[in-house]
């Protein structure tokens, strides 16, 4: 009730300025007579091409449900049926209030049924109708699975002509989004239907089919495993797409082909050092990114290719070469230019819809070319202004560029002499800690993963960053819903312990609380747990602190390594915490907290027997620090582990086949004397 | 051991190792052309030859060549810089190549890897890297530096070492070069290069060794993909040069081209509809070009009596004051009657005329699909009417003041103009008749289709729906594409039964006899005019046919292809043309021989963009 009165003044607004023509074609659609309203018809299909103003008209009066009625009918003549499917295509054409009103009326529906009609011009004119509606962004791509029967339907239609070709193969490209309309299409045989397509006659077909490839590849293996089998005419289809790429096809074309053939390799169907990777699509993507292009063929290429290339170091060293990429992509940042501002207003105003793409898209492919290579790092930052524009980029407004900055800078922080250098020469860490403040959780795990290599030990940027007050953030941060964001937390606070000054040992574990320690030390993900256990250990490292740390908190973690070692965790958990625990026994006081423990010593006992050697060297070193001969009391402990039968199993270790873990023991053996003797008096039994 | 790769007969083989050597040397000489041919076609390798090999006679003394002169190695000292050493290629490279492109693999970097891959002019000292002096262009392994004419370079690309193939590309329309490593292009090394730039290598330590490929092995760097994109940038230019203001005046040029060239090989049906249905007026009373074009398919079929016969009915004066002319057709005649075609001869002989007859009706041009039989044929034939055509492009020296030729940055106006007689001759004139197949096509047998075609398209924003759903392109210029079939069936069935003179005695008598009245007819010409080479010559080739028992197959044979019909035809039409006022050539050849001759110009001059404009390309 409410809506009707609100949108009546409206309506009334608009239909005074409705001329009178356009009433008398709604008219003539309601003759009795079926020739005229045929007639009518068409006049109306006449009246609306290209006309904006009469396809708006049209429908306020109320056209499309009367159109599509005349449709639906059986009792229509075919002519007329075409005709208003004709006439609903062009209405479809006009804004996308129009597409908002013909999807209002139902029209997909309506028009997926007509599909069902034998008639070939019929169909095709359905589809095309149809083609324009979906390709619409205001079109809810959800309606073309509705109807589980539609997409079989559409498949078989594909032999029928040229034209459904193209508008079927179109609306699949446009409305598959998902995984799941992906396996929709490929369960009905999207790939061996379209394939063939790939070397028909239209370049229409061609091209949309293509399209139709690359996204149903994309991020997709069991479509990429099928593809690489398929034969087009007897050739491999990655050959097909390869000649797509030639130079001398369209670049929309060769665009297209390059990302399937990407999604392809990122897949797994094909191998990273396979020819048509490294000759062909490669260096097609680095010619995508060139100054000839148009903006939008840049974006895509630079993003493509960093997709590309990503997991692959010698694809990043040959794209680092390949036309000058480095300095090329130095390029995407000059947007809008100086000349452009003044010259040309339209020009301007495209330049500025695409900047932040731009900028985005060449963030990207410098954080997928540094990703792996010390040299293209150094190249990268040596790039004209190259620091300061990250710099910039990761206080700017637009969310994507922000979070591509963050990654590019991720990706050089990982190379020690930039740390040293330019991450400090500009400050970079200011800006991050900014972003880190509020920002969505993907650009927090991209900058506190960044902040992580920051706090390393060796960083010039550690000290600064210490000052800002970066525990507070890193402790909320492990208390984080999302297991990215806890492991970056606690791993920059474990690196902003390692080698720390007291003072910020003790601020870290008071800030964190041991409450929230030990809540991270049964932590379901294996990572953020591995990350605690590495600050405990940094944190109980220099006997002093080890004391200190011990004597406030030694129960807790007593009883924390007890869990992990009874609990089911992997060998390098286990091995972590033994290493914990020989830390402890490492310090004045703290060692008592475990030779009081028999329960602890039984473990320890346990673990230099096990057959997993790196367990049995970190059992062993903390049984080397509990008898280390130079401190007080080493006498006691000694006799204590004798008694427990500690030389029997530090005696079979010196004869193990480890060169290590035989050193180890040894090594132990020696600061207790007597347990020498013992040695000297078995080796023959051992022998024997 | 350097042997001498262009005369691999001069080596005595003396054992069998030795002779297999030869042989893959003529394998590897064979695919050298074959790959130069196909990359460079536009070149003339009579004016320009292409670059093969280093040359022994261009280098400095510390460079050793080996393997054909294709393997350089370092024979100096190597202590300091002033023992460097550079070779250059036997020739510059041709500006008709348009993108150039060759490969150096390197097999050893010797002590310091100090290689210079590159380019120079002639004369430029070699005792140098290149890239050190002016004139010179060199991408060095040892720091990766491009050096641009100056001993310091400027960073450009990674080192290289041993086992790198480095490439070096010349773009000779923008006059730029890049390199590439192991197949990676690493982007534009130098611009503004001058034009006549030879492939230079300079090593500077001992123990360095490179291997050249100018062509003899597949690079591996796809240069022909980038001739792609090279060719289709040209086109594209060509494709979208202007067509100047007035566009009706344009239209109209098309149209009385297009006219004039039918009315020319006397295609009168299709010439009247044109007419009508352009509104032009044709300057040949029908009647005169029904003639010609009786006359010229009399010639095409092989009866050669009846065409002078006829000739000499409908144009009365004109054999008499053409003595040669006569004369070219009274050999033709003859060497009809040893083919069996002639209608004198056929009458006697046994073959059906229907056989005969049925050469097809309209005389063939530039690119007709027989043409296309061998690739050295198409050469010939393809270019005979151009030059036979030619006429001095007076309008182009015009269009081109004095001095423009040696002035490089003018050249891109050549191209202009060009582009714009390709444009002219090419482009519209088939778009005029691919856009309508149905149109003109067929044409000939019914004419009355011309006028039905004319249906107008309301939709508009319905982008697909007039249009069935296969649309075959239209394949034609000519009317060829239909005839094609038939003659080659003809040709089949007389390969099958082939004898001379169709095997009738008594056609092989009159043969003889009118062989004998030919001679005579000779003698008295000369008495008369003086001696005419090309007549003795044309005469002996004819009577050199009686030499061979099957003179289809012997070496003279090919005067026996109803090809060689054409010349024959196209000089006969001119000639009656001419008694008329009109025109030896239609304006439509002419223009197709200024074309070609204004992109050989354009080739001298160093203007690449000739080498991605064959006006064959537009032909066909």
């Amino acid at each position: 009730m409410m809506a009707c009165l609100l949108e009546a003044p409206l309506r009334i607004s608009v239909l005074s300025e409705v001329t009178a023509t356009s009433r008398h074609y709604v008219d003539r659609l309601f003759d009795p007579d079926p020739q005229n309203v045929l007639q009518g018809v068409i006049d109306m299909k006449n009246a609306v091409i290209g006309n904006n103003r009469q396809k708006a008209n049209l429908i306020v009066l109320g056209a499309v449900p009367r159109l599509l009625y005349l449709l639906q009918q059986s009792s229509s003549s075919l002519e007329l049926r075409t005709e208003c499917a004709v006439v609903l295509g062009s209405l479809a054409m006009g804004t996308e209030n129009n597409i908002k009103s013909l999807v209002d009326c139902h029209i997909i529906p309506a028009l997926l049924q007509g599909l069902l009609c034998s008639d070939l011009i019929f169909i095709e004119a359905c589809l095309r109708c149809l083609r324009t509606v979906f390709i619409s962004p205001v079109t809810p791509v959800q309606l073309l699975y509705t109807d589980p029967t539609v997409i079989p339907h559409l498949m078989s239609l594909l032999s029928r002509s040229q034209h459904t070709q193209e508008y079927i193969t179109q609306i699949f490209a446009h409305c598959c989004k998902t995984p799941e309309h992906q396996t929709v299409l490929f369960n009905h045989g999207a790939i061996q239907n379209i394939a063939p397509l790939l070397i028909s006659p239209s370049f229409k077909v061609r091209m949309q089919a293509l399209k139709c490839f690359s996204v149903l590849a994309y991020e997709n293996a069991q479509v990429s495993m099928t593809l690489v089998n398929v034969l087009v005419d007897g050739e491999q289809l990655s050959q097909v797409f390869v000649r797509m790429m030639q130079r001398d096809k369209p670049i929309e074309m060769q665009l297209t082909a390059a990302k399937c053939l990407t999604y392809m390799c990122r897949a797994g169907a094909i191998r990273t050092d396979d020819n048509c990777i490294v000759l062909k699509t490669l260096p097609c993507l680095v010619r995508m990114c060139s100054k000839e292009r148009l903006l939008e063929e840049r974006v895509e290429g630079a993003e493509t290719l960093a997709y590309l290339m990503e997991p692959d170091i010698e694809l990043q060293r040959i794209a680092s070469v390949t036309d000058h990429l480095v300095s090329m992509l130095a390029d995407y940042f000059k947007y809008p230019s100086s000349v452009s501002a003044i010259t040309d207003i339209k020009r301007l105003d495209h330049d500025l819809k695409h900047a932040h793409e731009l900028r985005q898209a060449a963030f990207k492919l410098y954080a997928s070319l540094g990703s792996n290579d010390e040299d293209i790092r150094k190249k990268i930052t040596e790039t004209e202004n190259m620091m300061d524009r990250i710099v910039s980029g990761l206080s700017e407004s637009s969310i994507k560029v922000r979070l591509a900055a963050v990654r590019c800078l991720h990706s050089l922080s990982r190379s020690v002499q930039q740390l040293r250098t330019s991450f400090h020469d500009h400050a970079v860490w200011k800006p991050l800690m900014k972003l880190l403040q509020n920002a969505p959780d993907e650009v927090l795990v991209m900058a506190s993963s960044t902040l992580c290599n920051l706090l390393l030990e060796f960083s010039p940027s550690k000290e600064p960053i210490l000052e800002s007050g970066v525990i507070e953030l890193l402790c909320s941060l492990t208390q984080s819903d999302s297991p990215a964001l806890r492991v970056n937390g606690i791993w920059a606070l474990m690196n902003m312990a390692f080698q720390a000054d007291q003072k910020v040992k003790v601020e870290i574990v008071r800030a964190l609380g041991t409450e929230q320690l030990f809540r991270l030390l049964s932590d379901p993900d294996t990572n953020v747990l591995m990350k605690t256990l590495g600050l405990l250990r940094n944190l109980l490292s220099t006997r002093p602190h080890i004391d200190q740390v011990m004597s406030s908190h030694g129960k807790q973690i007593m009883q924390a390594v007890t869990l992990i070692l009874e609990g089911e965790h992997s060998i390098e958990v286990k091995e972590q915490t033994l290493c914990i625990l020989a830390n402890i026994a490492d310090g004045n006081t703290a060692k008592e907290l475990i030779m009081t423990n028999d329960d602890m010593l039984q473990k320890i006992k346990y673990y230099m027997g096990h057959s997993n050697v790196k367990l049995q060297l970190a059992a062993t070193f903390c049984i080397s620090n509990l008898i280390w001969n130079e401190e007080d009391g080493s006498q006691e402990r000694q006799d204590k582990l004798r008694d427990m039968g500690f030389v029997d199993i530090l005696h079979k270790l010196t004869q193990a086949s480890d060169p290590n873990l035989c050193d180890r023991a040894k090594t132990a053996m020696q600061h207790t004397p007597w347990w020498i003797e013992a040695l000297m008096l078995w080796t023959p039994f051992g022998e024997s | 051991m350097a042997s001498q790769p262009s005369d691999p007969n001069k080596t005595t083989p003396k054992s069998q190792q030795l002779f297999s050597c030869d042989l893959a040397l003529s394998e590897q000489e064979k695919e050298l052309n074959q790959r130069l041919r196909s990359l460079y076609p536009a070149v003339n390798e009579q004016e320009t030859p292409l670059p093969r090999s280093w040359s022994p006679k261009d280098k400095f003394s510390y460079i050793g060549l080996s393997q054909n002169n294709l393997r350089v190695h370092y024979k100096g000292h190597g202590k300091t810089p002033k023992d460097a050493a550079s070779v250059r290629a036997t020739h510059p490279i041709p500006a008709a190549c348009g993108v150039y492109y060759f490969e150096v693999k390197i097999i050893s970097k010797g002590r310091d890897g100090y290689m210079g891959i590159g380019l120079s002019a002639q004369g430029v000292n070699m005792n140098r890297l290149p890239g050190w002096d002016k004139h010179s262009y060199g991408y060095h392994g040892d720091d990766g530096h491009s050096f641009c004419s100056s001993g310091t370079g400027q960073p450009y690309g990674p080192t290289f070492t041993t086992g790198d193939v480095i490439g070096c590309c010349v773009n000779l329309i923008n006059n730029t070069c890049f390199y590439t490593k192991n197949g990676h292009s690493l982007g534009i090394a130098f611009t503004d290069l001058p034009p006549n730039l030879y492939p230079t290598v300079g090593l500077q330590t001992p123990g360095e060794v490179v291997d050249a490929n100018f062509g003899q092995h597949p690079f591996v760097f796809d240069i022909e993909d980038y001739m792609r994109e090279w060719r289709t940038k040209i086109q594209a230019q060509i494709d979208r040069f202007p067509i100047g203001e007035r566009e009706g005046e344009w239209q109209a040029m098309i149209q009385k081209m297009v006219a004039s060239y039918l009315v020319h090989h006397s295609y009168c049906a299709t010439a009247e509809a044109f007419a009508k249905s352009t509104d032009q007026a044709v300057h040949e009373e029908l009647a005169s070009i029904k003639n010609r074009q009786k006359i010229q398919k009399l010639v095409l079929s092989g009866r050669m009596g009846e065409a002078i016969e006829t000739t000499q009915q409908l144009y009365p004066s004109l054999l008499e004051r053409n003595p040669d002319l006569l004369f070219m057709l009274k050999v033709r005649q003859f060497i009809e009657m040893v083919n069996g075609t002639d209608s004198e001869v056929r009458c006697l002989g046994g073959r059906s005329p229907k056989s005969q007859d049925s050469y097809p009706g309209s005389p063939r041009l530039f690119n007709s699909p027989v043409h296309k039989a061998s690739s050295s044929q198409t050469y010939q034939t393809s270019t005979y009417y151009i030059h036979k055509f030619f006429f001095l492009p007076a309008w182009v020296k015009k269009t081109l003041p004095e001095g423009y030729y040696k002035k490089r940055d003018k050249t891109t106006q050549v191209s202009i103009t060009v582009s714009f007689v390709l444009k002219l001759i090419g482009t519209p004139v088939l778009t005029q008749l691919s856009t309508g197949p149905k149109k003109y096509r067929f044409l000939v047998p019914i004419p009355s289709h011309c006028t039905a075609q004319n249906n107008t398209e309301v939709e508009m924003e319905v982008d697909h729906f007039s249009n069935g759903v296969s649309e075959s392109s239209s394949n034609g210029f000519l009317n060829g594409s239909s005839t094609h079939g038939i003659d080659l069936e003809e040709l089949d069935s007389a390969q099958s039964k082939r004898q001379l003179c169709g095997g009738s005695q008594a056609a092989i008598e009159r043969m003889i006899q009118f062989g004998r009245e030919l001679q005579s007819m000779s003698e008295n010409l000369r008495r008369e005019r003086g001696k005419n080479s090309a007549n003795k010559k044309m005469l002996k080739d004819a009577f050199s046919l009686l030499a061979y028992s099957d003179p289809w197959s012997s070496p003279v044979g090919y005067q026996l292809d109803s090809i060689q019909r054409e010349p024959v035809c196209s000089t006969l039409n001119s000639a009656i043309l001419e008694t008329h006022n009109l025109p030896k050539q239609p304006p439509l050849a002419l223009a197709v021989g200024q074309a070609a001759q204004c992109l050989s110009l354009m080739a001298r001059t160093g203007s690449g963009s000739c080498a991605f404009a064959s006006v064959d390309d537009y032909l066909h």
